[in-house]
Order: structure tokens, then C-alpha cells, then sequence
């Protein structure tokens, strides 16, 4: 078993869903990154989401877009994630960092040269929204033999057929789009979320992650009844944002302890 | 259908949009041999669009250099003044077909915007164009002509505030709302099916363009030139004589400013291959993989990707891919205006440029072929500025 899969296995074993949070390396700002994803790791966090910052970043809401632009601004390259995840590494030997960026980001730097760096560094996983399953062979022939897991999406448009096809060829989890459209925040989970997952969950044994507008309690609550874990991103990003600078960590401590506490059965809450 | 030419293509976007293009592809292949659908479309061209454009011969020009018999593909005659409408239609009535009452576009200089709300009113189909702020600016006739068609206009403020950024935000829109709307994409760029269906309901130019110059010639051109940004006139251009190897095909991109400055366009010169925006293909970049940015006098060349099947074609060496900087291509827009009364868009003056200065190397009784792509009323301002501009630097230097 690898560190995700020993992650999801304890978990179930302690009836929780797992809360993944997203934060693109070097936002808001160079010099604080660390300490904030150390924050991150250090106050609930199951998983570890990390943005690869990319300039064009299609599938992402306005929210990710602008911290995506001001930690490439900041200076952010995919090495200097991969370096992130080397200095954490030794400090949480057991929690799975996945890298979250766009297919060029990658190209640029060489996937074999990329899967051997990123290994190496403790690099556990690889989200690329711009890489669908159909287009991903290549690319899982170039990762597996590395045992970096490579992350495909499910959304509530995916055929049947093409379904099955993904989750053969995933690993890890499975990244389940609650609604239609871009990343960014949403003030309800949509009616049919718990019939997808249910379809979901009927075909397949990865673990199920539901992200794109997640951001309360209450979604993360209703998240953990069907799925497996919860992914927040935009809404940390605002936490972030609007926080002062000298709370910004009691805020995202505090913010996803509530988060966290949400992914418990209730008896432990 | 494949996808890819050579390795370039393929469709890498989110998930979310497969099954949209899945049902695009399913849908236009259905149409795409449907006698039914192409007995509408071709009526629609004809009457609508005022297709077959002419081949017109500029006497005055090759008298002057006395070389090549030069002749200009006019879609700058279609109606809207560009060869934009004639995939804006074909698609817009795919879309009808399709049962999607919404159409999403992006456009750049604004042709294929105001080629899309043309359509779209003609269709009865609801319309909203994205544009950049910068790009809206410097096209401002076509905003209004957008607006009286009844488009609604979002006006991009992020990133470079033009073409690439309206085609991110176009996409996002259609992640948000796939069940009842249709991208209508503007170029040969983009996921599969895209390239494939533009590259199709483009090629009537060169189908039109073969059969009128062996009408009036008896034999194909020797050379066609033509001007790629995302590089839908020039596919459509080339494709019916990509397997006539006696016929030299030239593409012509922007280099704005110049290669040795920060201000240029031209991917296929200056870029490598990556993934942008759904495709596999030559792309402006930096050593970390992030879009450059890109610069042209002509707003529907400044974009820092192009077509997939452009990218094959220079790797197999089938077409020539060269560039043109803004100044000589200015300069070729006041010549054609001047010696043959036509007036060219910037876009196309690209073309013209570099095909003057390849008719000076060829022989009498060649023939030449230059797609003049669209019309220039909407460059006038512009180019009268920029022209003022450039005549008084080259004053000063010599």
C-alpha cells in the first residue's frame, strides 16, 4: 500500500471522510508559503492538494485563477513544488502530497525527468485537469512504473462507457465534479451529487473525493454521508485573502479544524 | 474521425467537456455528409453569404513587378467581410440541429464575432460573444455591429485582455452551461473535433478557388500564400491542394515587432510544440511551460498557439511557414489600396506582403494565389494611425 491508499484505509477504519485541501505553492506570497501549507498539514488536513500555478488555468474559477497569477508573479515553478514537497516531506512522512497542474507545466519540464524529481521529493500523486483519460495513456505509461498515482475526474456528464474506461486507468481517487463548470465556491450542493456518487461508488473501489464548490460545514457534512473525501479550494483561497496578516494562521487553523470536524461520524464530533 | 494529425491535436480538457465534444463529433457526422444539411448550408452560402467569391487578377500590381500573374481569393467579399462566416454559419446551423438554442464565441478582431451574431441572428439563436478589453478597444466597429445583431457581449479583463484569454473565458462559459449551448470555436484551433469541422466548412475557399483557376487558367497556381494566426483561412485555403505537390503553399505569420524584441506572434516560427487550450501543438512558451505572450498589428494574428494540422504540416514539410513583421505589412495594405482599390484587413496584408516579395523570385507566366482573408474597414483607424507613425520614423532615419 502506498501513503494514499494507507490514508484512505485508516480513515474508514475511523468512519471519516478525508478533508483535501488546495493552495497553489507560493500564494499569497513567497515567503509565507510554507509555513501556511505547514499550517495546512498540521490542522486537520488529510491530504494535500498543491497548485502547480499555470497562467491559463481553464478549468478554474476566477478564485484560483488570480492566486494562480499572483504565485506565478511570486515567482512559483513546477520545481519549485517539487521542492516544497521536499522540504515537508521529512516533517509528515505520512501525509500524501498531490501536485495539482496543467498538462504544459509538466511537458515543459519532461515527464520522465518529472516522475523520477517528483518521486523522489515524496511527491504521491498528480491532478492535471486538462488531461481526461482518453488522452492520458502516455502518460500512465510514463508515471506507473514511479507508483505516482495519477488522478482522473469524474463528472456528472460523464458517459457510462467512458466512466469505466477512467476508472481503470486511475489511481489513487477518484475526483468527483459536483456541478458542471469551473472551480469557485457555491452556496448549495447540487440535488443529484448523491445519486452520481452512488453510480460512482457502484462501479468502482478507488476511493470517491468530491470537489468544486465545496466550502462549508454543512457541504463537507453532507459530502462524507456518500463519498470518501472532501476537496476545498476557492474557499480556503478566500479565507486566506481575507484574512489579517498577523491572524491569517489562526484563521485557516480555525477554519479547517470546523472543516475536519465536519468529516467525523457524529459521536466523535 | 482520429483526433490527431502526426501527434498533434487530441482533445485535453476537463472532463466535464468530453461528453459535449463527443456529442459535437457524433453530431457533425452526421451532418457532414448529409445531403440534406449541405444542400442548406450551400444555399445559405449563396444566397446569404454571396458565395462563390471572385478570383481576381491584380493587373496593375503584376504589370508593375512583371513577373507571376498574381490573383486575390476575395473573402472579403462574403457578407460580414471575412472568411469567418462561412464556418460562423455551417456551425451555427450544426448547433440548430443539435437542438442547442445558446451559442458561446470568442473572437479577437472581432470578424468572427460579428460572424457569429450575424449568424446566430439569422438563426434565431441566442448569442454571447467573449472578447479582450484590448482587443474591443482597437476593433470598435465591430463591437457595435456585435451589439445591433443582438449578441451579448462580455468583454475580457484577465490576462492579456485579448484572443486567448475570450477563447479561456468562451470555454469556461461552456464547462458551466454544456447542456444547452454549442462553442462555436472561431479557428482551427482547439480540442478535436474543432480543427477537423473548421478545417471542413473552410475548405469551400480552396474548392472554389481550384475550380476557378482551372477555369480561367486551365492549370493550378504554382504558389498559394496565405496568413496564419489560428490558421482557419489558410487551411481552408490549402486543403483541397495538400496533395498537389507541384503547388508551393506558404503560411505567413505575424512578427509583430520583430523576433528580436518582446513583441511578436508567429508559434510556428518561434514556439514548441505543448499543450494550450485543448490541443497538441506549436505554442509560445517559456522554459516553464506558461503561454507567452504575443503581439501583432493585426489583432486576429496576435495569438500565441495555432491549428494542429498547421503544426503537421511544417514538421512533414508540406507547407512553408515564414512571417511578415506589422510595418510590412502595413506597407502592403497602402500598396494594394493604392494600386489596385482593394483594402485589405491587416490579417491578410501579412499575406500580400510576403507574396510580393515571392512573385519577385518567381517567372512570367506563374501563377500566384494569395488569400486575401478579410476586408479592411474595420483596420482603417488603425492603420492610418500606425502608417503616419511609421512613415515619419523611417522619415527621420533616412
Amino acid at each position: 500500500m502506498n501513503r494514499i491508499q494507507r490514508t484512505f484505509a485508516r480513515l474508514r477504519e475511523q468512519g471519516e471522510s478525508a478533508l483535501i485541501p488546495y493552495i497553489p505553492v507560493g500564494f499569497p506570497a513567497a515567503e509565507t508559503s510554507e509555513s501556511l501549507i505547514r499550517t495546512l498539514c498540521e490542522s486537520g488536513a488529510d491530504l494535500v492538494e498543491l497548485g502547480v500555478p499555470f497562467g491559463d488555468p481553464l478549468a478554474d474559477g476566477r478564485v484560483i485563477q488570480d492566486a494562480s497569477t499572483q504565485a506565478l508573479a511570486n515567482g512559483t515553478t513546477l520545481r519549485a513544488c517539487i521542492e516544497m514537497v521536499a522540504r515537508l516531506r521529512p516533517s509528515y512522512p505520512e501525509l500524501p502530497f498531490i501536485l495539482m497542474g496543467y498538462c504544459n507545466s509538466f511537458l515543459a519540464y519532461g515527464l520522465e525527468r518529472f516522475a523520477a524529481d517528483a518521486v523522489e521529493a515524496g511527491v504521491d500523486g498528480l491532478i492535471i485537469p486538462d488531461l481526461p483519460s482518453t488522452m492520458a495513456d502516455p502518460w500512465v505509461e510514463i508515471f506507473r512504473p514511479h507508483a505516482l498515482d495519477l488522478i482522473f475526474f469524474l463528472a456528472p456528464t460523464t458517459s457510462e462507457q467512458r466512466a469505466a474506461a477512467t476508472m481503470s486507468k486511475g489511481s489513487g481517487f477518484l475526483y468527483c465534479i459536483s456541478v458542471n463548470g469551473v472551480t469557485g465556491e457555491r452556496e448549495k450542493l447540487p440535488q443529484e451529487l448523491p445519486a452520481f456518487l452512488k453510480q460512482a461508488r457502484a462501479a468502482t473501489d478507488l476511493p470517491l473525493c468530491v470537489g468544486f464548490g465545496i466550502s462549508s460545514e454543512e457541504h463537507v457534512r453532507e459530502i462524507s454521508r456518500h463519498a470518501d473525501g472532501a476537496i476545498v479550494g476557492s474557499a480556503l483561497i478566500r479565507v486566506i485573502q481575507q484574512a489579517a496578516p498577523d491572524q491569517l494562521e489562526g484563521e485557516v487553523r480555525s477554519y479547517m479544524q470546523r472543516l475536519k470536524n465536519a468529516t467525523k461520524p457524529i459521536t466523535q464530533r | 474521425m482520429e483526433g490527431f494529425y502526426g501527434k498533434y491535436g487530441g482533445a485535453y480538457v476537463a472532463e466535464t467537456l468530453i461528453g459535449n465534444l463527443e456529442e459535437l463529433e457524433r453530431e457533425y457526422l452526421k451532418v457532414k455528409d448529409d445531403p440534406d444539411f449541405r444542400a442548406e448550408l450551400a444555399k445559405l452560402l449563396k444566397d446569404f453569404v454571396g458565395r462563390p467569391t471572385p478570383l481576381t487578377p491584380l493587373h496593375a500590381i503584376s504589370a508593375e513587378i512583371g513577373r507571376p500573374k498574381i490573383y486575390l481569393k476575395r473573402e472579403d467579399l462574403t457578407h460580414t467581410g471575412a472568411h469567418k462566416i462561412n464556418n460562423a454559419l455551417a456551425q451555427a446551423l450544426l448547433a440548430k440541429r443539435m437542438g442547442k438554442q445558446r451559442v458561446v464565441a470568442e473572437t479577437g478582431a472581432g470578424q468572427h464575432g460579428v460572424a457569429v451574431a450575424t449568424a446566430c441572428s439569422l438563426l434565431g439563436l441566442d448569442c454571447v460573444i467573449y472578447m479582450g478589453a484590448v482587443d474591443a478597444e482597437r476593433q470598435a466597429p465591430n463591437v457595435q455591429r456585435m451589439k445591433l445583431h443582438g449578441a451579448e457581449l462580455h468583454l475580457v479583463h484577465t490576462g492579456q485582455k485579448t484572443l486567448k484569454d475570450a477563447i479561456s473565458e468562451a470555454i469556461r462559459d461552456w464547462i458551466t452551461n454544456v447542456n444547452d449551448t454549442h462553442y462555436l470555436l472561431g479557428s482551427a484551433v482547439g480540442p478535436h473535433p474543432f480543427p477537423n469541422i473548421v478545417h471542413d466548412f473552410q475548405s469551400v475557399i480552396g474548392l472554389e478557388t481550384r475550380e476557378q483557376i482551372l477555369e480561367q487558367e486551365g492549370r493550378l497556381p504554382d504558389c498559394i500564400v496565405a496568413c496564419v494566426g489560428g490558421g482557419s483561412n489558410a487551411i481552408g485555403m490549402f486543403s483541397p491542394f495538400l496533395e498537389d505537390e507541384e503547388v508551393r503553399l506558404i503560411g505567413v505569420q505575424a512578427a509583430g515587432k520583430g523576433f528580436d524584441t518582446d513583441k511578436y506572434a508567429g508559434p510556428l516560427i518561434k514556439g514548441r510544440p505543448g499543450i494550450f487550450q485543448g490541443a497538441h501543438t506549436y505554442i509560445l512558451q517559456n522554459s516553464d511551460g506558461q503561454i507567452g505572450k504575443s503581439h501583432s498589428i493585426a489583432p486576429g494574428l496576435d495569438y500565441p498557439g495555432v491549428g494542429p494540422q498547421h503544426s503537421y504540416l511544417k514538421d512533414i514539410g508540406r507547407v512553408e511557414y515564414t512571417f511578415i513583421q506589422d510595418h510590412e505589412a502595413l506597407h502592403a495594405f497602402e500598396y494594394l489600396c493604392h494600386k489596385e482599390g482593394i483594402l485589405p484587413a491587416l490579417e491578410s496584408s501579412h499575406a500580400v506582403a510576403y507574396a510580393l516579395q515571392v512573385a519577385a523570385t518567381m517567372d512570367e507566366g506563374q501563377i500566384l494565389v494569395v488569400n486575401l482573408s478579410g476586408r479592411g474597414d474595420k483596420d482603417l483607424s488603425q492603420a492610418i494611425e500606425a502608417l503616419a507613425r511609421l512613415k515619419e520614423k523611417e522619415a527621420s532615419v533616412s
